[in-house]
C-alpha cells in the first residue's frame, strides 16, 4: 500500500501532500520537515530508496525523485515493490508533462487542485488504479470538460454580475 | 525570463480554462503567499484570507464556497488550520453541479479526517452520488470512499459499491474494485461477497480494471481464508494466462515503461501468486513454467524488467517452486548484486534477507559481494548489507568476518559507526569461542570506536576480564598500550583505566606473560601517569573521571611508592565543579590521610563479578522494565494509607525497615540483587543501594529481620543471590548473626503484624498456611499462627466482638526462639485507612531467650467496610497461593489479617 504522495520543492515548501494512510493533520508539517531533512542529507547518485521507520511507523520506505526543483516522494510498506514505485514516480511525472507541456515547479503551485485530479485517478486509497499516463490525462481531459460545461452554464454568468457587483 | 513567460503562459490558459482554478483570485492568494518574504508576512496574509472565508461561510454565500474550498486546500497544505471549513464540504458535496462536487469531495478527502464525527453525515450523499446517472459523479464518490471510508460507511454503502463492479464503464469498475479493498480492510466480514465479483473481473481485457481487481484478490486473500481458498481454486488459470498474454505480448504503447510491456500488472500478478502458491503444491506446480519464462526472458537492461524480475524472484523464493526455479532465481540475484545502479543492488539485498530462511547457503556464496556492499558509499545499501552480514555470521566464518568489519571500522564514515559498532560487539560477544579472541577483538573496537561502544558491552567485557584470571595481565597490558595510542575513545579509557586500577601491579610486573607477547616496561609512576592523563582529558565525564579517581586510589595501596603522588592529584579534584568528582576526591583524600589502617582492606581487589547471573540479568533487563511498566500503574494508586495519616508511598514501610540498618547493610545487600528483585525495586520505586535487598518480597521479611538484627553487629556478608532467593536458606543465618548478638541487643520489631503475616505465610509456605488456610472455612478463629520464623514467633487469637460484627479483638503472643532475650520490645502495627486499630498496652518490653515465656499484647480491629473492598479483590481469593508478586503487593497494602478475617467480620 501507498501511505502518502508528496511533492516537496528544494527550498522545502510542500507542494503536494497527499496522506493514504491517517496523519493527523497537525502533524503533516513535520513529517515533510523530516521527510525533507532526509532527502536534502542524501548526495546525487545513491539509491533512491530510504527505509523511514521513524517518521512512518515500522517496515515503511520512501522512493523519491529528484527532478529539477522538486522532489517526488512515494511512501510506502512493504507489499509494494520498490522498483515499480520507480516507474510510479515516472509515470506521475509523465503525466503531469503531458498535462502542463514542460510541466515546472510554478504549474505545480498554482495548479494544485489539478494535480489532486491527476493523483486521483492514478492512485485509490493508496492503491494503484491506472500505470497509463495516456489513459490518466484521457480522464484527466473528460473531467476538465466536463467542468468547462457546467461552468459555463452556472458559474460565468455569476462571475460577470460579481464584477460588476464590485 | 523563463518564468515571466510561464506565468503569462499560465494566465492565459487560466483565462481560457478557469475549470480547474476556480476563478482568478486563487492565484491571487498564492501570488500574495509567494510574494511574502519573511514566515510572519505569510501568517498575516493566511490569517487575512482565513477571515475572508470565514466571514464568506457565515454569510452562507454559495457562489463563492468552491473557490474558497480551493484557497483553504491550499492554506491547509501549508500547514494552518481549517477545522472550520468542515460543514462547507459537506456542503459542497451536496450541491448539484460537477464543480461544486469535485472541490468538495477533494475537500473531504484533503481536509477531513477519521477522527471527525462529521464524516458520518456526508454517508447519504456519497450513496446518492452512488447512484448518480454520470459516471464522473460515480467516479468522485468512488474515489471519496475509497480513501476515507470508515467502517460504518463500509457496512452502509457496500452493497453500492457491489453494485458498481458489475457497471459497464471501465472506470467506474476499477474505481469500485479498489473501494472494495478499503471496505475489505475495514470490515473484513464482507471479504465474502466479494470473492465472485473480483474474480469475474479477472476475465477483462483493459489492464486498469486487471489491475484493480488483482490488488482486490490480494486483499481478500489476507481478509480471510475462505477467499484464499476460493481464489485459489477459481482464480490460477485467469492468472496464469493474464501473465502470460502480457509477457508475451507485442509493443502495447499505452502500458509500455521502457519498452517493457505494462510492468506494474506484471508485479501485480506475480504478488498475487505468491500468495495463492505460498504452501500449496498444485498451484506453485502449475506456475512453474510462466514463473520460468518470465525469469529467462525479461530483459535486464531496464528499471522495469529489473522490477519485473525481482518481484519474480520474490515469488519463486515465496512459492513451493522446483530446486530448477530457485538456482534460477538465486542466480538472478547474484547478476542483481554485481550492477552498478545502487537500486538493484539495494534490493538485491532486500531480498537476500529473505532468501537467507530458504537457502542460507546460496547467499553465503555472495559473502563477499555483501562484505563489498557494508562499505559502499550509499548509506541506505550499507545499513542493508550490516544488517545481512549479521544474519550470515556463523561458527565457521566468524573470524574472517569479524577481522573486515574491524579494519573497516576505522575508516567508516562517522555517521555508520554507531551501527557498525554495535553490530560487531554483538557478533564478537555472540560467536566468541575463545576468550583470548574475545578480548583482542573488543580491545579493537575500543581502540577504533571507543565513543561508539554501549554501557553494557563495556560493562559485560569487565565482567569477562575479570573471571578471566589468566589473562588478566595481558588485557592490561594491551589496554595501557591501547590508552597511549587512543586516549580519546571514552569506552576505552573506562576500560583501560578500571583494569590498571584492578590488575596494576601486573602491568608494571608483567604478570603472566602470554606466549608471543612482546615485553613491555612500566614504571609504577607511568601506570599512574596514564590514567592521571586520562583524569585530566575526561574530567568533563563524571561516570570515566569517577572511575579514574577510583583507580588512583587503589593504585595508591598497590604501589606505596606513588601514594603521595596520587594525594595530590586527589587533592587538586577536590575543587572540581562535577559534584560527584569533588565529593569522592575528598572522600578519597580522608581515606589516604587518616585511615591508613584500613586503606590496603578497603582497596582490596574486587571479588570475581558472576558471570552467569549478570548475563542472566542483561537478557531480562529489557523484559523487566517492560513488565514493571506494565504492573507498576495496578500498584501506584494504593498507597498505603499509616495511621498516622500521612500517605506514603508502598514501599515506605520496607525502606523505613532497611533505613535501620542502612548504614552497615549495604555491603550485604549490595550483590545479592538478582534480575527479579530489579523488576520488583520498580515495582516499589525503591532506589539507592540500602534498599536493594527489598528485593523478592517472600525474602523480605527475612531480610527486614537480619537487617534489625545487624544493628550494632558487624557488616553481613551473605547474600549470594542463590541465598537471596530462597529466603528458607537465609534464616539460618540470622540465627547465627542473633547468636552472636549479646544479650541486651534491643530489637525494635517496628513490623506491621500484616507484612509479617502475609510474607511469613509466603515465606514459609507449607508451615503455617496449614493453620490460616483452616481459618477460611471457619467463621469462629482459632488460634493462628500469625508469623513464624526460628527467631520469632507471632500468635493471634482472635475473637469477634459479639454486638459489633465489624469488630475483632486480637490476642497477640510474641515468643522469642533464640538464646538471647529481646530486650526494648516493642510491637507496631499499620492499617488500611478503612480499618480502624487500637493498640492495647503490651505485657512487658522484655521477650525471654529460648520461648521461655512470652509478650502479650490485645488489639482491636474495626472494619469500616465490611465486605465491600474484598469484594473488589475477590479475584485474589486465596491469598496464601499468590504467586504474583504484583498480587503480592496488592494483598499486603490491602491486608490486615488473614483474607478470610476480615472478609468475614
Amino acid at each position: 500500500m501507498i501511505h502518502a504522495v508528496m511533492v516537496i520543492s528544494t527550498q522545502a515548501k510542500p507542494r503536494l501532500l497527499k496522506f493514504y494512510s491517517f496523519q493527523p493533520p497537525e502533524k503533516h508539517q513535520e513529517l515533510v520537515r523530516s521527510v525533507f531533512q532526509l532527502l536534502s542529507a542524501r548526495p546525487d547518485g545513491v539509491s533512491n530508496f530510504v527505509e523511514v521507520d521513524s517518521i512512518f511507523g515500522p517496515g515503511t520506505k520512501m522512493v523519491y525523485k529528484h527532478l529539477a526543483t522538486l522532489y517526488f516522494v512515494f511512501v510506502f510498506d512493504s507489499s509494494e515493490n520498490e522498483l515499480a514505485m520507480l516507474d510510479l514516480i515516472q509515470v506521475f511525472v509523465e503525466t503531469l508533462d503531458r498535462c502542463f507541456k514542460n510541466v515546472c515547479e510554478l504549474d505545480i503551485v498554482f495548479n494544485f487542485n489539478k494535480l489532486h485530479t491527476i493523483l486521483d485517478e492514478m492512485i485509490l486509497g493508496g492503491q494503484v488504479i491506472e500505470t497509463s499516463s495516456e489513459q490518466i490525462m484521457k480522464s484527466v481531459e473528460e473531467i476538465a470538460r466536463l467542468e468547462k460545461q457546467s461552468s459555463t452554464t452556472s458559474l460565468i454568468p455569476k462571475s460577470i454580475s460579481e464584477r460588476f457587483s464590485r | 525570463m523563463d518564468t515571466v513567460e510561464k506565468i503569462v503562459e499560465d494566465f492565459a490558459s487560466d483565462i481560457a480554462m478557469s475549470s480547474f482554478s476556480s476563478g482568478t483570485r486563487l492565484r491571487d492568494m498564492i501570488r500574495a503567499i509567494r510574494a511574502c518574504k519573511t514566515a510572519a508576512e505569510e501568517r498575516a496574509v493566511v490569517r487575512r484570507e482565513c477571515a475572508a472565508i470565514r466571514t464568506a461561510i457565515s454569510e452562507n454565500e454559495p457562489a463563492l464556497r468552491h473557490r474558497n474550498m480551493a484557497k483553504l486546500m491550499f492554506i491547509h497544505m501549508l500547514g494552518y488550520p481549517t477545522h472550520f471549513a468542515h460543514m462547507e464540504c459537506l456542503k459542497l458535496i451536496a450541491a448539484a453541479g460537477y464543480p461544486e462536487k469535485r472541490v468538495g469531495y477533494l475537500g473531504l478527502m484533503l481536509l477531513l479526517d477519521e477522527r471527525q464525527e462529521v464524516l458520518m453525515l456526508v454517508t447519504n450523499s456519497l450513496k446518492q452520488d452512488l447512484n448518480h446517472p454520470n459516471q464522473f459523479i460515480v467516479g468522485l464518490a468512488l474515489c471519496a470512499l475509497g480513501n476515507i471510508c470508515s467502517a460504518e460507511m463500509a457496512r452502509d454503502l457496500s452493497p453500492e459499491v457491489e453494485r458498481l463492479m458489475r457497471s459497464r464503464e471501465v472506470n467506474t469498475k476499477k474505481k469500485a474494485a479498489l473501494c472494495s479493498i478499503r471496505i475489505v480492510r475495514k470490515v473484513p466480514d464482507l471479504a465474502e461477497n466479494f470473492m465472485a465479483l473480483a474474480a469475474s473481473l479477472l476475465k477483462e481485457k483493459h489492464h486498469g480494471v486487471l489491475i484493480s481487481a488483482i490488488q482486490l484478490c490480494t486483499e481478500l486473500c489476507k481478509a480471510s481464508k475462505d477467499a484464499l481458498e476460493y481464489l485459489r481454486k477459481n482464480c490460477i488459470e485467469g492468472l496464469v494466462r493474464i501473465l502470460r498474454d502480457v509477457s508475451n505480448s507485442s509493443y502495447a504503447p499505452e502500458y509500455d515503461v521502457s519498452g517493457i510491456a505494462d510492468p506494474f500488472l506484471h508485479i501485480r500478478v506475480l504478488k498475487l501468486m505468491r500468495i495463492l502458491g505460498q504452501g500449496d503444491a498444485d498451484c506453485s506446480e502449475y506456475m512453474n513454467d510462466i514463473l520460468a519464462q518470465v525469469a529467462t526472458k525479461t530483459d535486464s537492461n531496464k528499471n522495469a524488467g529489473n522490477a519485473i524480475l525481482y518481484e519474480c524472484v520474490q515469488t519463486i523464493m515465496g512459492i513451493e517452486a522446483t530446486s530448477g526455479l530457485r538456482v534460477l532465481a538465486i542466480n538472478i540475484l547474484g547478476r542483481f548484486l554485481s550492477n552498478r545502479d545502487n537500486n538493484i543492488r539495494y534490493v538485491a539485498l532486500n531480498m537476500l534477507m529473505r532468501a537467507i530462511a530458504v537457502d542460507a547457503l546460496a547467499v553465503q556464496r555472495h559473502r563477499t559481494t555483501i562484505l563489498e556492499c557494508v562499505k559502499d558509499a550509499d548509506a541506505s545499501i550499507r545499513k542493508r548489507a550490516l544488517e545481512l552480514v549479521f544474519l550470515l555470521v556463523n561458527d565457521t566464518n566468524v573470524k574472517p568476518l569479524t577481522k573486515e568489519l574491524i579494519d573497516y571500522l576505522s575508516i567508516a564514515d562517522p555517521d555508520f559507526k554507531g551501527d557498525l559498532t554495535s553490530k560487531i560487539c554483538s557478533i564478537v560477544e555472540k560467536f566468541s569461542q575463545e576468550k583470548l579472541w574475545y578480548l583482542d577483538q573488543m580491545f579493537k573496537v575500543l581502540s577504533l570506536a571507543g565513543n561508539h561502544v554501549k554501557d553494557d558491552v563495556c560493562h559485560a567485557l569487565i565482567v569477562v576480564l575479570s573471571n578471566a584470571s589468566e589473562l588478566q595481565g595481558y588485557s592490561v597490558r594491551s589496554l595501557y598500550k591501547a590508552l597511549q595510542a587512543y586516549g580519546k575513545q571514552g569506552s576505552l579509557v573506562r576500560v583501560a583505566v578500571w583494569c590498571i586500577g584492578e590488575y596494576g601491579e601486573m602491568l608494571v610486573n608483567n604478570v603472566g606473560m602470554l606466549d608471543g607477547e612482546e615485553k613491555i616496561t612500566v614504571t609504577e609512576s607511568d601506570a599512574v601517569d596514564a590514567v592521571e592523563i586520562a583524569l585530566n582529558r575526561h574530567s568533563a565525564d563524571a561516570t570515566t573521571g569517577a572511575m579514574c579517581l577510583v583507580a588512583l586510589l587503589k593504585l595508591s595501596s598497590r604501589f606505596p611508592s606513588t601514594s603521595e603522588r596520587v594525594k595530590q592529584i586527589v587533592a587538586r579534584n577536590k575543587e572540581n565543579a562535577v559534584l560527584e568528582l569533588q565529593q569522592r576526591s575528598i572522600e578519597f583524600s580522608s581515606i589516604i590521610q587518616r585511615h591508613q589502617s584500613i586503606r590496603s582492606s578497603l582497596l582490596e581487589r574486587m571479588p570475581v563479578l558472576d558471570e552467569a547471573s549478570y548475563l542472566v540479568k542483561r537478557a531480562t533487563a529489557t523484559q523487566a522494565t517492560i513488565s514493571a511498566n506494565k504492573h507498576a500503574p495496578t500498584v501506584a494508586p494504593g498507597g498505603l494509607k499509616l495511621p498516622n495519616g500521612v500517605a506514603k508511598p508502598t514501599s515506605a514501610p520496607l525502606a523505613d525497615l532497611l533505613d535501620l540498618s542502612s548504614d552497615d547493610a549495604p555491603a550485604s545487600t549490595t550483590t545479592s540483587t538478582t534480575t527479579p528483585n530489579d523488576f520488583l525495586q520498580d515495582l516499589l520505586g525503591i532506589g539507592g543501594v540500602s534498599t536493594s535487598t527489598a528485593g523478592v518480597p517472600s525474602t523480605a521479611s527475612t531480610d527486614i529481620l537480619m537487617d534489625l538484627l545487624s544493628i550494632g553487629s558487624s557488616p553481613l556478608q551473605n547474600g549470594t543471590p542463590g541465598q537471596e532467593s530462597k529466603p528458607v536458606h537465609a534464616v539460618p543465618e540470622a540465627i547465627d548473626l542473633l547468636g552472636s548478638l549479646s544479650s541486651t541487643t534491643s530489637v525494635s520489631a517496628e513490623t506491621k503484624p500484616t507484612r509479617l503475616v502475609s510474607q511469613g505465610m509466603d515465606l514459609l509456605d507449607g508451615l503455617s498456611s496449614s493453620t490460616s488456610v483452616s481459618g477460611l472455612e471457619k467463621t469462629v478463629h482459632p488460634s493462628i499462627t500469625a508469623f513464624q520464623s526460628t527467631t520469632l514467633k507471632i500468635t493471634f487469637d482472635l475473637k469477634r466482638q459479639p454486638g459489633n460484627p465489624r469488630e475483632t479483638t486480637i490476642h497477640a503472643t510474641f515468643t522469642n526462639l533464640t538464646s538471647s532475650t529481646y530486650t526494648d520490645f516493642i510491637f507496631q502495627a499499620a492499617v488500611p485507612k478503612f480499618i480502624q486499630l487500637k493498640l492495647d498496652p503490651a505485657s512487658g518490653n522484655t521477650v525471654p531467650a529460648n520461648g521461655n515465656g512470652s509478650v502479650t499484647q490485645g488489639l482491636s480491629v474495626t472494619n469500616n467496610q465490611q465486605g465491600q473492598v474484598y469484594e473488589d479483590l475477590h479475584p485474589l481469593v486465596p491469598p496464601f497461593y499468590l504467586a504474583s508478586i504484583v498480587y503480592l503487593f496488592y494483598w499486603l497494602e490491602f491486608n490486615l489479617l488473614p483474607y478470610d478475617v476480615v472478609y468475614n467480620c
